[in-house]
């Protein structure tokens, strides 16, 4: 039944070497796996019968010529070759389950491999089915990370510093949940989608900020999450055009991301928003990130993703940091607060107050923050009521705020950067 | 597919409450269980005796070893349970949500193994 030639070669076809086979892999890979997965049932199927079908493209492209279709292709072979895995399996211990699976795979027509919207589709089921609610958020994260960016398990756990046997571990738990529990592969109806849309983007901008905290180490792997995080929010916004909450994430992480070069220095300190050197901030990602801003906004009432990406779009705006307009800023602050009540929001509302209306009554709401208690152990919060404490030129105070920063902070970058402060506000020693 | 909807809540609570609560309680049931009867997706469904009444058994050493009690003391009890057919998971959760229970308790889905053969 399987013939690799069925698909059909062109004529004249170019004769591809192993490295224009696995470019043209690379490329595909994340659509063709959607659609096996949505075939298959079952994303181990889908992962295996990809396997075979790359190892099948390297043998047979380069002596053969490249496809005329090689998404199409390499879906077909796939797919015949979980025929064949399933067929063998079946006789083995004739499965009721993998015989109705068999039967199903034998209702699929071709002609959908070819269609576009069928394939995006396929995505968009897949991200829906990773980000599902019934899995922990780490096994969300480290699925749409393995099946929908294609990285692979070691790099996973590389970047969220989690051994890769533990890494492992929860991808096989949360793959067997999915079979097991059958958490189906279906966009949710519009009545679930809003609080389903809220889990992927949630899990879309905690692989961003995963990337964008400056950490030592695996940064270079960290960069790819940031990428891979905008990657899948343009994904959503091309899928799910109607919804702007996608739109104004995709927005905040390009207003975010355009600042990267600048926020570390030449000896890989980090530098502060306002002392960066905004002419290498990333023009293009800004004006990507202001007109989505500017759309989402459009929308109707902002979201929580548009409120913060409008602030990011403010920042953005400004060509010198003395120039930022803090009352924007904190009144878009003062909106994500009842919008979305969180500690650390409070807490950047009581910096934007400091700078629109002076350090005194920034230094009021954070004393107020400090004395609820709900970011109690989170080391941003003494960090920044130091700063405003040495504006104050309450030194003393000051240096105690920062020795309690520098008590909780975990991160090094921000360890050095506190340090420095410290020194700063301490008096010199004879 | 079936799945078992294991229904637990906090029996002290339940216990102390009035007369007319409980009777509430039991009318909401009653509708609950009536309609996903007349849905087709009730297999089979019971309500527990408070564990009060609960006895473990464990065989130890070849001696069988009768205790007094629920197998774990938590914060809510086993108090009941649903077995349903559901198309996915997604089916599945959407029932235990109408479970009156998990209002004031947890409803726990947990898929049916089905062996080979």
């Amino acid at each position: 039944m399987f013939d690799g030639r069925a698909p059909g070669l062109s004529s004249g076809a170019v004769h591809p070497g192993r490295e224009a086979v696995e470019q043209v892999f690379r490329q595909e890979r994340g659509r063709i796996l959607a659609t096996l997965i949505r075939i298959l049932g079952d994303i181990d199927l889908g992962e295996e019968a990809l396997a075979a079908a790359l190892e099948a493209a390297l043998a047979q492209w380069p002596g053969e010529g490249t496809p005329a279709n090689p998404r199409a292709w390499l879906i077909r072979t796939a797919r015949n070759k979980a025929v064949d895995q399933i067929r063998r399996r079946a006789l083995l211990d004739e499965k009721r389950a993998e015989m109705e699976s068999e039967a199903a795979l034998d209702r699929e027509g071709g002609d959908e491999i070819d269609d576009e919207v069928a394939v995006r589709d396929d995505q968009l089921r897949l991200i829906f089915t990773c980000c599902h609610p019934a899995l922990a958020v780490e096994a969300q994260v480290a699925l749409t990370l393995r099946t929908l960016c294609g990285l692979e398990t070691e790099e996973i756990a590389r970047a969220f510093l989690v051994p890769a046997p533990t890494m492992a571990q929860r991808l096989v738990r949360a793959k067997g949940k999915i079979r097991e529990a059958r958490i189906p592969y279906r966009v949710p109806d519009a009545e679930d989608l809003p609080e389903r849309l809220d889990a992927v983007l949630a899990v879309v901008y905690l692989v961003f900020n995963e990337g964008y905290a400056a950490s030592s180490g695996a940064e270079l792997i960290r960069r790819d999450l940031c990428a891979e995080a905008i990657r899948l929010a343009r994904l959503l916004v091309e899928l799910l055009p109607g919804e702007s909450e996608a739109r104004a994430l995709l927005a905040l992480m390009l207003l975010t991301d355009a600042r990267r070069a600048a926020r570390v220095d030449a000896a890989g300190e980090m530098v502060l928003l306002e002392d960066q050197d905004r002419s290498r901030w990333d023009r293009g990602a800004i004006q990507e990130g202001l007109a989505l801003v500017e759309a989402a906004l459009r929308a109707g009432p902002p979201g929580a993703y548009a409120l913060q990406a409008a602030i990011a779009g403010v920042h953005a705006r400004a060509a010198r940091a003395e120039e930022t307009d803090w009352r924007e800023i904190a009144a878009l602050y003062g909106v994500l607060r009842v919008a979305n009540p969180s500690g650390v929001v409070a807490l950047n509302h009581a910096a934007a107050v400091a700078m629109a209306e002076g350090p005194a009554a920034g230094l009021r709401l954070m004393d107020a923050l400090a004395a609820e208690g709900s970011l109690a152990g989170y080391h941003l919060l003494p960090a920044a009521r130091a700063d405003l404490l040495r504006r104050l030129g309450r030194l003393p105070e000051a240096a105690a705020a920062y020795r309690e920063a520098l008590s909780l902070v975990g991160n090094d970058t921000d360890r050095r950067f506190l340090e420095r402060r410290l020194a700063q506000v301490s008096p010199a020693r004879a | 597919m079936q799945y078992m909807l294991l229904i637990y809540d906090n029996e002290a609570e339940m216990l102390g409450r009035r007369t007319g609560s409980t009777d509430v309680m039991m009318a909401e049931y009653r509708e609950f269980t009536d309609s996903i009867l007349k849905s087709g997706n009730l297999k089979a469904g019971d309500a527990l005796q408070p564990t009060s009444t609960a006895t473990c058994v464990r065989i130890r050493n070849g001696k069988t070893l009768t205790t007094d009690g629920p197998f774990a003391e938590t914060k809510e009890q086993l108090g009941g349970y649903y077995l349903i057919e559901a198309k996915d998971l997604d089916e599945a959760t959407k029932i235990a949500a109408r479970v009156p229970s998990a209002k004031s308790g947890t409803v726990e889905v947990r898929p049916v193994r089905v062996f080979a053969g």
